[in-house]
């Protein structure tokens, strides 16, 4: 029997473990807090993948390393590695990742996401595709791929 | 006008509220903000409608007259006036372009435009407003003859462009069309004799369509424009950008031997809370800009002399 999936047999990382923040005594309850690394992490680790039911962060295709956010400037790039070069899954994962920190992320910020340099083989179309907003608009208007999206984003909601 | 020894700002005059999704495309009604009649202001939006707003004559600010709605079921990208005024094409991700037609304020659906494979990103009207051209994720272009009793027939589709065709536009006089893609060229279409048989010109392929610059083309016979979101009045550039701001550019007068250079005259930083899609100077009135953005909102800009007073 031949497998339809992309990459039958990912390798699964362990989950790292969740640190919960200590918050210090003397802080003002009303001060926003910057929104850093960790934070965009919290919201995209629990994604899951398309094809596989596992997170992406088991699949060590996000982490937090690769999280570069600036919250003074309102702006987060997430680079992402695929688990496999020819992954026709990328632009979706790529377009759940931006899915998410949209719909988590004030209105102000800018969100870049891009596969991590060399871990793709049309990297420069898939990563030109995942930032022009038009496509992405566009994509989100197909009901199939919305339901894919919604799909891999449930488990990142609880 | 001398940008040279005086300052300059844009002054917010209204915001438009009332599109439920990111506004894409602005277009500014002919023959209209002067000689007494209202100006009217078309855009339209991801919430699937374009909505017409006009100016009071007592009040001076903008309301909504019309909402064009229940004909395009996806997002409508682009809407161009005809030059008469008449006709009002939109362009949808729903692969249709739809012809409006105001008959005693009432826009009416008057034809649907279909053909193109998947999304229409982009519609334009030539000066005479004989031919109607549009171009989408295809990778095509087609253009559209203007027929009597609001007939339109396709006579020509243009492929050349190896990747989605993001915006046409054709020449302000001349009968010739320029395309932009996402294969980071632009190319231009010109007709024989009869106009029925369109074919690629030339191919400008100079640049990387992300590279965040603006560029100006120059021709033997007169000076074109290239590029997304901008708008020129009077030798003034306008642009608006992913990083919220509005800038303005105009002519440097600094005696460069080779051809003209622009420089930034002004920015209006946070201009809209989200990325500004269109801006579009205002066809007749004054110093007047309208931007458009993914905030939802349409913004009524004055172009001013920062010691407040209007520039004649």
């Amino acid at each position: 029997m031949v497998s339809g999936l992309i990459n039958a047999n990912p390798i699964v990382y362990e989950k790292k473990e969740r640190r919960t923040r200590s918050t210090p005594a003397d802080v003002d309850e009303y001060a926003v807090e910057a929104i850093d690394q960790l934070e965009i992490f919290e919201h995209i680790r629990d994604i899951k993948d398309p094809e596989h039911p596992y997170s992406l962060e088991e699949l060590k295709v996000i982490s937090e390393d690769a999280i570069e956010v600036d919250d003074k400037h309102s702006y987060v790039r997430v680079t992402f590695t695929p688990t496999v070069e020819h992954c026709s899954m990328a632009t979706v994962i790529g377009l759940c990742l931006r899915v998410k920190l949209m719909r988590s992320l004030p209105s102000r910020y800018k969100v870049d996401i891009r596969v991590a340099p060399g871990t793709h083989a049309t990297e420069a179309a898939v990563n030109k595709q995942l930032n022009d907003k038009e496509r992405v608009a566009a994509a989100l208007e197909n009901p199939n791929l919305v339901d894919m999206v919604d799909e891999c984003l449930a488990p990142s909601y609880e | 006008m001398n940008f040279a020894d005086e300052n300059f700002e844009l002054r917010e005059v209204q915001r438009l509220e009332g599109h439920t999704d990111r506004v894409w495309n602005l277009a500014w009604k002919p023959a209209t903000g002067v000689d007494g009649v209202p100006a009217v202001l078309a855009s339209s939006s991801g919430d699937k409608t374009v909505r017409i707003w006009e100016q009071s004559p007592f009040t001076g600010s903008f309301e909504c007259k019309a909402v064009l709605e229940d004909t395009h079921n996806r997002t409508v990208r682009s809407c161009a006036w005809s030059p008469s005024g008449k006709l009002l094409a939109t362009a949808s991700f729903d692969a249709t372009t739809a012809i409006w037609e105001d008959v005693g304020g009432e826009y009416t659906c008057v034809s649907t435009l279909e053909g193109h494979e998947n999304e229409v990103k982009s519609v334009s009207w030539n000066a005479s407003g004989s031919l109607l051209a549009t171009c989408g994720r295809d990778k095509s272009v087609w253009i559209w003859e203007v027929l009597p009793h609001n007939e339109f027939e396709c006579v020509s589709v243009l492929q050349g462009h190896t990747q989605d065709v993001k915006m046409v536009q054709w020449h302000p006089s001349m009968d010739i069309l320029f395309s932009c893609s996402y294969d980071n060229t632009i190319k231009v279409w010109a007709g024989d004799g009869d106009n029925d048989d369109w074919h690629c010109v030339q191919t400008l392929n100079e640049s990387n369509s992300d590279d965040l610059t603006i560029k100006i083309w120059g021709s033997d016979i007169m000076r074109m424009q290239s590029g997304d979101g901008t708008a020129s009045w009077e030798g003034i550039i306008s642009s608006g950008a992913a990083d919220d701001a509005v800038r303005l550019f105009v002519e440097s007068k600094d005696g460069l031997v080779d051809g003209p250079t622009y420089k930034l005259l002004l920015k209006k930083e946070k201009a809209h809370d989200m990325d500004v899609n269109s801006v579009q100077w205002s066809s007749m009135e004054n110093r007047r800009l309208a931007s458009a953005s993914d905030d939802g909102t349409v913004k009524i800009w004055e172009l001013c002399s920062s010691s407040g007073q209007k520039k004649v």
